[in-house]
């Protein structure tokens, strides 16, 4: 190759496939990272237990520093192995283990919060697009649009449960409690859409939107082919927002409205009756948590295939 | 009479007007350039090399004066996709292939999917990147990402080609070879070049024109005829290219001094 261009090339590649490893190689160690993670949080939980138990048995000594810990006995404290123990324990009244229960439940929940997702996407990426269409229209809502993350989700859970029954009947398919909650997760998760999506809309340089104007592409041409392909970083970063921030209003929204069968209202009611089974709402809880660490995953997992395809890396 | 491809009579630019950051970037610019003619722009920065070429573009409007394009107005030029453009920046899109940058003025022109890449492809192979059509930007040098934004910009075969400089950035060797490179797309595609640069001997070598422009405001000082035949390795080495090289920055010299 007489080529120094080509020459300059070959040693990109090398460079490239050394980056890939790398990438890999980091891949690998935030697995492990995250698990001992989980185990030092197992460690610490226990241990402390154990320091608290020993605090506890010399309450005459430490009168006063027993006294403002938190209680470690079972009650409050319910040792690691009885909670994941419980996972496999057919509560009393029904006919299935408690994981599996838990796991149906995070079913129910997961469709109310992959619902509010995608409208959340939707929503937010509309309400992205007219902001970058228009400055004036960015000046005047982008307040509102930040300040509609002030009101608190509890207080008008309840409110969109009733609007939803009374309102929201003139849909061809008949609408459910789950349904009024998605619209409830939607509030939280349009809201990272339309701001990062704003942002992402509005990255590209000056350069490549005076070339799209030196071709004469119209407003709708710059939107499809430069303005939203440059948005994807920001919106996969948006998604893993709204993706956890799905599964949280869902939640909030199944407690605060009383909507049964998610993890949500499982969440409450083991709290209600916490003293016959403390397992019980460790149990529940740890499903919430795995549930959110799931879509977050998911999504995640669809942010590297897709840059990846388009040989492009995640925002950081 | 002939068509002028590019031709700017008594152009003024005002930035800001009547604003405190007002300025005079361009006063009283004529300028007539023949089709097939490689002009370029030379001057110390700021001098408006640039917004000249904008304005040629269409991308800005001029204050005074009218500037037309293969005899239309510059705005109907630009809906008529009548020039193409390179910056000093490649400015490729980095989620589409190499092969996809070039055909992209060719989708905002709604050319079929099968001509497209069969352009792109020639457009590939004119460049001498012929394997590098599935690679994405990022996996490119500097120099080779030039070479895709000239091709891009050459796709559509645009009468009027132009440059800001575009190899600005690029290390001397790659930017000599680069200038090879265009000499030999200007021959064989038979484009009017309008090429904005800094460097003396890059204008020289390049053009059958150089226009020395002078700061504050900016206006043209001169121009310069060259005539150095057919180019090789030795053109640079050789007393005609030294002569224009010494007669232009002498030029340049006047102008800084004024
Ligand atoms: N969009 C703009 N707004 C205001 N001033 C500008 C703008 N573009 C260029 N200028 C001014 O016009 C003058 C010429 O700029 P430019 O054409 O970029 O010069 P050059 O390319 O020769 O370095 C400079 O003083 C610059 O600050
Ligand atoms: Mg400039």
């Amino acid at each position: 190759m007489d080529d120094p261009l080509v020459r300059e090339q070959l040693v990109r590649q090398q460079a490239a496939t050394l980056d890939r490893r790398a990438a890999a190689g980091r891949g690998l160690r935030q697995v492990a990272v995250f698990s001992v993670f989980v185990v030092v949080l197992g460690f610490l939980y226990s241990g402390y237990k154990i320091f608290g138990q020993a605090i506890d048995d010399a309450q005459t000594d430490w009168p006063a520093l027993g006294s403002v810990l938190p209680r470690t006995d079972d009650l409050n404290m319910p040792p690691i192995l009885d909670i994941l123990g419980e996972f496999t324990v057919t509560p009393g009244g029904t006919d299935q283990i408690l994981g599996r229960q838990l796991f149906d439940e995070a079913m129910f929940t997961l469709r109310e919060a992959t619902v509010g997702f995608l409208a959340g996407i939707v929503v937010g990426l509309a309400i992205a697009i007219a902001l970058a269409r228009s400055r004036r229209l960015e000046r005047g809502l982008f307040p509102y649009v930040i300040a509609s993350q002030t009101i608190p989700l509890i207080a008008i859970a309840p409110l969109v449960i009733v609007w939803g029954r009374k309102n929201l009947d003139f849909v061809p398919w008949e609408w459910q409690d789950w349904m009024s909650v998605s619209i409830i997760a939607t509030f939280l998760t349009f809201f990272p859409v339309a701001v990062n999506g704003l942002r992402g809309l509005q990255s590209p340089k000056p350069e490549n939107l005076e070339l799209m104007e030196s071709y004469a592409a119209g407003w709708g041409q710059t939107l499809r082919r430069l303005r939203f392909p440059a948005a994807i970083p920001y919106l996969f970063t948006a998604a893993k927002i709204a993706a956890t921030a799905s599964v949280v209003g869902a939640i909030v929204g199944e407690i605060s409205a009383g909507v049964g069968g998610g993890l949500g209202r499982r969440v409450f009611l083991e709290a209600q009756r916490y003293t016959t089974g403390p397992e019980r709402l460790y149990a529940a809880v740890i499903a919430s948590a795995v549930l959110g660490i799931f879509v977050f995953l998911v999504i995640t997992a669809a942010e590297k295939f897709t840059l990846g395809r388009q040989g492009r890396e995640a925002l950081s | 009479m002939t068509t002028h491809a590019v031709r700017i009579e008594s152009v003024s630019k005002i930035f800001n007007p009547g604003r405190p950051n007002e300025v005079q970037a361009l006063v009283d610019i004529d300028l007539d350039i023949s089709p097939g003619e490689f002009v370029t722009l030379i001057g110390p920065s700021g001098c408006g090399k640039s917004t000249l070429l904008r304005l040629i573009a269409s991308l800005i409007d001029p204050t005074g004066g009218t500037i037309h394009v293969n005899g239309k107005s510059a705005e109907q030029a630009r809906l008529d996709q009548d020039y193409g453009m390179a910056f000093q920046r490649a400015g490729l899109f980095d989620w589409r292939t190499v092969a996809r940058n070039i055909e992209l003025p060719l989708e905002l022109m709604g050319w079929k999917k099968s001509e497209r890449e069969r352009r792109s492809k020639e457009m590939l192979e004119l460049v001498k990147l012929g394997e590098f059509g599935d690679h994405h930007p990022a996996e490119l040098s500097g120099g080779m990402q030039q070479r895709i934004a000239i091709a891009r910009s050459l796709s559509f075969s645009p009468s009027l080609l132009l440059m800001d400089e575009p190899f600005g950035a690029l290390d001397e060797m790659t930017r000599e070879h680069m200038q090879d490179e265009v000499l030999r797309l200007w021959s064989e595609t038979g484009t009017t070049v309008v090429f904005v640069t800094h460097s003396i001997p890059e204008a020289v070598y390049l053009s059958t024109r150089v226009v020395v422009m002078s700061p504050r405001p900016g206006r043209i000082a001169t121009t310069i005829d060259v005539d150095l035949g057919g180019r090789n390795d030795d053109t640079r080495a050789e007393t005609p290219f030294f002569e224009k090289v010494t007669e232009v920055r002498a030029a340049l010299r006047a102008v800084e001094a004024a």
